[in-house]
């Protein structure tokens, strides 16, 4: 008998049904993997495991151990919840209370549901740590969230969620948040609980790598429904349902645009830092500067993209501000063959049609009161061109009928699109993609990374691709810089980077990207 | 219209109680502006002889219907109603008084089919103040808060955008600045000139101006940091255009939030000041003064009775309103 079994349940919320006629079930030890785009109704299943979707109507049935959860009375699930079955989320900034100390919440979820003496419940606080692998905090009991890293506070969350020994662990996007080397460790781990406690994991993720690489079996959701399950193996063998089928293919794949050989530099910085201030004092004058990025040089020729690796926090995305002049730099900068770090703002902002970026989350970087074309238009119109508004959005593979629409009748995908659209209209020269998949989902990713290639083999564009993502990255990129502490530590072509890293760091990407030491 | 706009009309209108409100509130406040035609000691209408007059917004010397005055005509005296009587009709208004004090009337005069609401202790009809005196303070209120959010967003959008010295000094003058006793201030202004509605007006604005300062500051603070105005830049299009295309748009969002509920606070300020007797003179209807005079007249509860549940339901009013257009531009529930 399975450990919970899911029957035909349908979730609805007003109109709209977030999930419908799904059954899955999870068996005893087992990790089973939930895997579909936002919006399936991947976690809206999950929570109504442990009943906590509020104003919805539920339908079917959801058994755990033989107990009819549906319907079940308040305090029975008060019991169940933690108890049976532990859940960590995605966000571990928020997740974790950051008015009490980590020794407090952890302890809070043992008292709920046993009677311990208060040393036994720190010896038990001690041991969750260490099976957390968290050591160094074994005598900090006393630490605040703030304290402790992103990764960290994930750790922390697990050891809440198996404090009490459950049968079932909920780990809903539990890697998405942090950085790919912790993302990598974090999996580890969760691998390493389930085999040692003989627990059960349910995994809600869109990284078909991960499911691939830990789950058992494997539940596709679309739309709500479920489309397809089984062993995992066999289905990344052999997929039955066209989904399936799609979304295995949409891993990113192919090589860098064919470049001609010695084309011209579009852009070269030379020496660039950026540094940004800390104020304060009185007066709010500075009294320190925290360095984003130090010395660094690099170029890139036309047709041409080089790809920017690095954890969060290493100075990736200020690189390519500083190159666009969008936030203030020392060290030369030459654009075209002028140098523009001296430029004054006026001729800086004639320059910039001919650079542009785009951004990473497509619902941010367009104006919601404003429709597709005036966003395309608004550059157009700063720099008095013209330009056919359905032959730019044709480019970006849009219809011209959707010109006059807003950004909010869009998906994902189609935003992103939009925004390649606005910053193509200016017919630039090199353009910055500052993460522009990573906030897409897997099956639209590798859409817009062949979009970008077709673009830049048409247009002859140069690209600075910044992302933490090797594996996408991979996919478009002649060479890579690997960024650290905001300084290049490593520089070679992309081939070389993925089959000779020099770097200790550099090495640490590529495994954590690529799952390699975890399952 | 935007779709943003429409999903927050559309989600104003689903609160029930708010939409109400706001519609017994522009109904009151709509009837209150012709109140010289609801409440007045003068005929809305007058035929006389053939000819028509409108004295509520003529002055009409008595000698016109063959009196014997040349002054305008009192309507109240019977004789110059049966002058007019004899050769036409006249029509008064539901209320056949003004705010103001006229002859003949009793002081403190309970409620009756005459006063309805009874008189205060200089003879005037309550219901005609109250009428008055809604508008006043409505107007009063409306226009207050119409210029301290002009000013305060004008001074907020100047520290938020260009930060800095500018945005460090004028923080520092705000803090001495609203640290001032406005009712002190008040007080000595009061002996010094003969408080009319238009100083009051100005002394409270120069207090009242900086509520919203700090919000569209914070706002534009946040704004700077949005993709689409970092994309704007990279555009390469104007400072002045972004801060009017994508930063305002944004940050007046919030402050229609807070409109209502500056304009409750204008109301109980001015009606506060009248009540403690530093605010309007008392020839102005005022609600705070009607307040006032419930309570040195404890005898005529009609007074107090009356003042309050104008009060309070005026209050309710504007706070129900508030409460539904906060739920409407709260961005976490107009996401679309």
């Amino acid at each position: 008998m399975s450990l919970l079994s899911i029957k035909n349940l349908s979730v609805n919320f007003g109109h709209t049904e977030a999930v419908r006629n799904a059954s899955l079930d999870i068996n005893k030890g087992e990790m089973v993997a939930l895997v579909g785009e936002s919006g399936s109704g991947k976690s809206v299943t999950a929570l109504s495991i442990l009943q906590l979707v509020s104003n919805a109507k539920q339908q079917g049935s959801i058994k755990f151990d033989g107990m009819e959860l549906l319907d079940a009375k308040q305090k029975r699930l008060q019991n169940f919840r933690g108890n049976h079955v532990g859940m960590v989320f995605q966000e571990p900034m928020t997740s974790l209370n950051p008015l009490h100390t980590i020794g407090k919440q952890i302890a809070e979820s043992i008292n709920i549901h046993q009677r311990m003496s208060k040393k036994a419940v720190k010896l038990r606080i001690r041991e969750l740590l260490e099976q957390v692998e968290l050591d160094e905090l074994k005598n900090r009991l006393k630490a605040y969230p703030h304290e402790l890293s992103g990764g960290q506070r994930q750790r922390v969350m697990i050891a809440m969620a198996i404090a009490n020994n459950p049968d079932l662990l909920i780990a809903d996007e539990p890697t998405t948040a942090v950085d790919v080397i912790v993302a990598a460790k974090i999996l580890k781990l969760l691998k390493k609980i389930q085999k040692e406690l003989g627990m059960s994991i349910l995994l809600i993720t869109h990284d078909l790598t991960i499911v691939e690489k830990l789950s058992d079996s494997i539940y596709v959701m679309k739309d709500g429904e479920i489309v397809e399950n089984g062993i995992t193996s066999q289905i990344f063998k052999n997929p039955q349902h066209k989904y399936t089928q799609h979304l295995l293919s949409s891993k990113p794949k192919g090589r860098a645009v064919a470049a001609t050989k010695s084309p011209p530099v579009v852009i070269r910085a030379e020496k660039m830092s950026v540094s940004f201030p800390i104020k304060g004092g009185f007066f709010g004058g500075q009294i320190g500067a925290v360095d984003a990025v130090k010395n660094i040089s690099i170029s890139v020729s036309e047709g041409k993209t080089i790809g920017i690796a690095g954890g969060s926090g290493s100075g990736k995305t200020t690189l390519g501000m500083g190159l666009l002049r969008l936030v203030k730099t020392t060290g030369q900068i030459g654009f075209m063959g002028t140098r523009i770090d001296e430029f004054s703002p006026a001729r800086l902002r004639e320059m910039r049609k001919k650079m542009q970026v785009v951004f990473q989350d497509p619902y941010a970087s367009l104006n919601p009161r404003m429709t597709i074309r005036q966003i395309i238009e608004e550059g157009l119109r700063a720099h008095n061109m013209k330009a056919d508004m359905a032959e730019i959005l044709a480019e970006v593979g849009l219809s011209s009928d959707m010109a006059d629409r807003y950004p909010h009748e869009f998906s994902g995908g189609q935003r992103q699109r939009i925004g390649i659209a606005r910053a193509l209209a200016l017919k630039p020269k090199f353009i910055l993609l500052d993460e522009p998949t990573s906030a897409l989902d897997l099956s639209v990713q590798s859409q817009i990374i062949d979009l970008l290639k077709d673009l830049q083999k048409k247009h002859k564009i140069s690209y600075i691709f910044i992302s933490h993502d090797l594996r996408v990255m991979r996919a478009i990129a002649h060479d890579i810089a690997v960024m650290k502490n905001g300084e290049i530590i490593e520089f070679a072509e992309t081939e070389k980077i993925f089959n000779n890293p020099q770097h200790e760091y550099t090495r640490k990407l590529i495994k954590a990207a690529f799952l390699k030491e975890v399952a | 219209m935007t779709p943003l706009t429409k999903k927050r009309i559309d989600n104003f209108k689903a609160n029930k109680r708010g939409l109400w409100s706001l519609w017994i509130f522009g109904i009151l406040l709509f009837l209150s502006l012709f109140a010289e035609f609801i409440a007045n000691d003068k005929p809305i209408y007058v035929q006389y002889d053939g000819k028509h007059y409108f004295p509520v917004i003529q002055t009409i010397a008595e000698t016109e219907f063959g009196g014997i005055f040349e002054t305008e005509a009192d309507y109240k005296d019977s004789a110059v109603r049966d002058l007019i009587t004899a050769k036409g009709f006249y029509i008064m208004p539901p209320i056949e008084y003004a705010h103001q004090f006229s002859l003949g009337t009793k002081v403190l005069a309970a409620p009756s089919g005459d006063h309805i609401l009874g008189t205060d202790d200089m003879g005037r009809d309550v219901a005609a103040r109250l009428i008055y005196g809604f508008r006043l303070s409505v107007l009063f209120g409306l226009a207050l808060t119409i210029a301290s959010s002009i000013i305060g967003i004008i001074a907020g959008s100047v520290q938020g955008y260009f930060g800095g010295k500018i945005d460090l000094f004028m923080q520092r003058f705000m803090e001495i600045w609203s640290s001032m006793p406005l009712l002190f201030i008040l007080i000595i202004l009061a002996s010094i000139v003969d408080p009319t509605i238009f100083w009051l007006f100005f002394i409270m604005l120069l207090f009242s101006w900086m509520k919203l300062v700090d919000l569209v500051r914070a706002e534009f603070l946040r704004a700077r940091n949005f993709d689409f105005v970092k994309a704007a830049r990279a555009l390469g299009v104007r400072e002045h255009i972004i801060v009017f295309r994508h930063i305002l748009p944004n940050a007046l969002v919030s402050t229609f939030t807070f409109l209502p509920f500056i304009l409750t606070g204008a109301v109980t300020v001015l009606a506060e000041l009248d009540f403690l007797g530093f605010g309007l003179p008392s020839s102005y209807p005022s609600l705070g003064e009607l307040a006032l005079q419930g309570k040195n007249n404890l005898d005529a509860p009609w007074l107090g009775i009356t003042a309050f549940v104008m009060l309070a339901f005026m209050l309710s009013l504007l706070i129900f309103i508030g409460e539904a257009l906060r739920d409407a531009f709260d961005p976490r529930k107009v996401r679309l």
